[in-house]
């Protein structure tokens, strides 16, 4: 059991939970994720880490609800428990010199940039931050990020913040400018780190991406989280879950990531019956 | 002497045409009677061969002399002094290939059914409330950690325990049993009455901490800080995919997906469960396995019109238990031999829909003494699918092995251990089971946690690696 310390909502349908964890605060590295599973019946989902506070045994989870089992973490208060709490888990990222690394983050991939980021910038390296957004109200974090970053460019598609665009303009930008780039970590929607990758290749800018594939165990046995990288099959679980963004093979992955597509409708279907009946039928 | 009946007694089943609606369990067990008259069937060798097969070293005539008396109590209680899991034993260990193939019987008959014995023991135990817990010896103030609760890790832990020195399990998943819960099949072992044998394990004093990852939440380093030794039987976890065209396509499970869905986060429930898996109508089992014969049996049971087992060697060479061949067959289970999966074909939605295959004769014996399967030319076909289950093996899990120094790592990922002993190459550091061994059975597991209890026991007692 697992005790939720403080919710608090970042945005529309996303979420930050304080977790009381000191075994996986204690480890937590940038890049990790955790499992959770809510209650006996729920499913194991991964979640990746924002952020810790050691000292104080606390990990902390931003996530965006999107099916049924987001949206029930979603209603749970602080003082509330999940059943199973797992990690760290995945390779960290790696952190160490590289020069000038750019950081972008897309959506709810500025949460999971973050720690990298800071941790970057932490042992002298430039960081130039990019994150974007469908629109305002779904930027996140912006003030953690200029915190951590040397250089920050924000772009929304709908232009009502920052620049009018998608990251990879602001991207595009940068390099077309003569910007040494040593190094790329890129984390959001597959799409967007998919880009992100066909934008550094003609330039050799090694690019790393967090793969969000769909996980069971998460602990190197089931093997569904598998994603090709430069031709072979890769746990992203055990192997990653970064890769190089140039190796990997986006077009199976967005593939595989819609395998349960009509499960997860029925699923959340029955739990906004279910929710709205509890609340008196409205 | 009386004569002794040719054949076993036989266990009631569940009908084929009902089971594969449901999930619970096939063969229904001895009643006191059956159990009686299988017992005497035992001739009570002075030098019983049977003993010799049983990687746990049951006295196995001693307990079925008990059975034929009917004084059942102390049937299971020699069988416990041996074996922490005889529930769990009874049904899956391969007793053809171990204690009944060494029965004397066996030379001219079918040998006496010790597996079914020692089933029926555990479960009379059980349904009469009768579980004694053995008295501990005293406490030795030593602490022992177990990285994994499969039957390796619960047998090193019950023992060590018994002996005196108190044992900690941690556990990766969030239920403990390894294998046992995620692996197989409820209709071949009840989770209840895996259940029942960790609630033993428990009582003889071993603690259990679940959803904890050795190897990424602690390091074994670490837990070498706190516990005097560490035992690792971390199983084989990481599947094999065959490396062919299109095994990336929607719709193809690896075995441990597949079975870990259905059985530890009971997807056969969904929506009940969150967890969901695609019911295929056609699905296809590629190897030719136990744990291929689980998902095929499986598969059925999800509702699958067809279920059909792709094996590259013939009938006969196919690893599996033939109890569990012979179940398969009666459900409807479908057999492709001497046929290899070379590339799958899938829908423009990226789902699987076709595999193609080549047809094999037999060659020459190979390394592993089984003959060669051997492509015939231009046999290509193709098998209509909608999923597939990849059943084919697995390597040890890499998580231990990757972040232990000092721990000697085979060629295939395994943690080299001494076979008398368990001891790794890290002082203080045992292993067993498939982490070791590779993919094998869960007694044989179970017999690597006895051996390396014995020498951890030494080891702790004296401090000498």
């Amino acid at each position: 059991m697992f005790k939720i310390l403080s919710t608090k909502a970042l945005a529309p349908n996303i979420k930050c939970f304080e977790f009381e964890a000191p075994y996986i605060a204690q480890k937590a590295q940038p890049g990790q994720f955790v499992v959770v599973r809510i209650n006996e019946t729920g499913e194991r989902i991964p979640l990746t880490i924002a952020d810790t506070k050691k000292d104080q045994g606390v990990v902390i989870i931003v996530f965006q609800e999107v099916g049924k089992t987001t949206k029930l973490l979603g209603t749970l208060k602080a003082g509330d428990y999940v059943l199973d709490l797992l990690g760290p888990l995945g390779k960290p990222s790696e952190i160490k010199y590289y020069g000038t690394v750019v950081c972008i983050g897309g959506g709810v991939g500025t949460p999971e940039i973050y720690p990298i980021a800071r941790a970057l910038k932490e042992i002298g390296n430039k960081v130039v931050t990019i994150i974007g957004a469908r629109t305002k109200e779904l930027l996140i974090m912006v003030e953690e990020m200029r915190s951590v970053s040397d250089e920050l460019y924000i772009t929304t598609d709908d232009g009502s913040y920052g620049t009018k665009g998608l990251v990879t303009d602001e991207l595009k930008r940068l390099i077309s400018q003569g910007i040494k780039i040593d190094k790329v970590f890129a984390v959001g929607p597959v799409i967007m780190m998919k880009a992100v990758s066909e934008t550094t290749r003609p330039y050799n800018i090694p690019t790393v991406v967090s793969l969000n594939p769909i996980m069971l165990d998460a602990t190197g046995m089931c093997g569904v989280c598998r994603v090709e990288v430069g031709g072979e099959t890769k746990f992203a679980c055990v192997d990653g879950p970064e890769f190089d963004g140039h190796q990997v093979n986006f077009d199976t992955l967005m593939m595989r990531l819609k395998t349960y597509l009509k499960e997860e409708r029925v699923s959340l279907e029955l739990f906004e019956k279910q929710s709205h009946k509890c609340c008196g039928g409205q | 002497m009386a004569k002794v009946s040719e054949k076993k007694v036989p266990m009631r089943e569940q009908d084929p045409k009902a089971r594969i609606k449901n999930f619970q369990e096939v063969p229904f067990g001895y009643t006191e009677e059956e159990a009686v008259l299988e017992a005497k069937r035992c001739l009570q060798c002075k030098k019983p061969g049977c003993v010799k097969g049983c990687p746990v070293e049951i006295d196995i005539p001693a307990f079925i002399a008990r059975i034929a008396e009917r004084d059942f109590k102390n049937a299971i209680k020699i069988i416990k002094k041996k074996n922490v899991l005889p529930a769990i034993c009874g049904r899956v260990c391969p007793q053809e290939d171990q204690c009944e193939k060494e029965c004397v019987l066996a030379k001219k008959m079918e040998p006496v059914a010790i597996g079914r014995l020692e089933r029926f023991a555990a479960d009379w135990e059980a349904e009469n409330n009768l579980v004694e817990i053995p008295p501990k010896q005293p406490s030795t103030g030593k602490r022992v950690a177990v990285v994994g609760s499969g039957p390796a890790g619960l047998v090193f832990a019950g023992d060590l325990a018994q002996l005196g020195h108190e044992v900690v399990i941690f556990e990766a998943l969030h239920k403990p049993g390894g294998v046992l819960i995620y692996g197989i099949p409820e209709f071949r072992l009840p989770k209840a009455i895996v259940e029942r044998e960790i609630e033993y394990v428990k009582q003889l004093g071993v603690k259990i901490i679940t959803s904890f990852v050795v190897g990424q939440t602690k390091t074994v380093d670490e837990l070498l800080q706190e516990f005097d030794a560490v035992f690792i039987g971390t199983g084989a976890g990481l599947p094999w995919f065959m490396n062919i065209p299109g095994e990336h396509l929607n719709g193809i499970y690896s075995a441990n997906e597949y079975l870990v869905r259905t059985n530890l986060m009971k997807a056969y429930l969904f929506p009940e469960y969150d967890t969901p898996i695609v019911r295929g109508r056609r699905v296809a089992v590629i190897g030719g396995g136990n744990v291929a014969m689980d998902a095929a049996r499986t598969a059925l049971r999800l509702g699958a019109e067809t279920s059909t087992i792709v094996y590259r060697r013939s009938r006969k060479e196919m690893p599996a238990r033939e109890e569990e061949i012979v179940h398969a067959e009666e459900e409807g289970v479908r057999f492709e031999f001497l046929t290899l999966p070379v590339r799958y074909y899938g829908t423009e939605d990226g789902w699987v829909k076709e595999i193609e295959c080549v047809r094999m004769e037999l060659g020459e014996p190979d390394a592993s003494g089984r003959r060669r399967p051997i492509v015939i030319p231009n046999s290509e076909f193709r098998i209509p699918v909608d999923t597939v289950v990849v059943a084919i093996g697995q390597s040890p899990n890499p998580l231990i092995p990757k972040t232990t120094p000092g721990l000697e790592i085979g060629k295939h990922g395994n943690i080299m251990a001494d076979e008398k002993t368990g001891k790794t190459t890290k002082k203080g550091v045992f292993a067993g089971g498939d982490i070791v061994t590779g993919a094998a059975t869960v007694i044989l597991a179970m017999g690597a946690g006895r051996i390396a209890a014995r020498a951890c026991d030494e080891y702790l007692k004296t401090n000498i690696w």
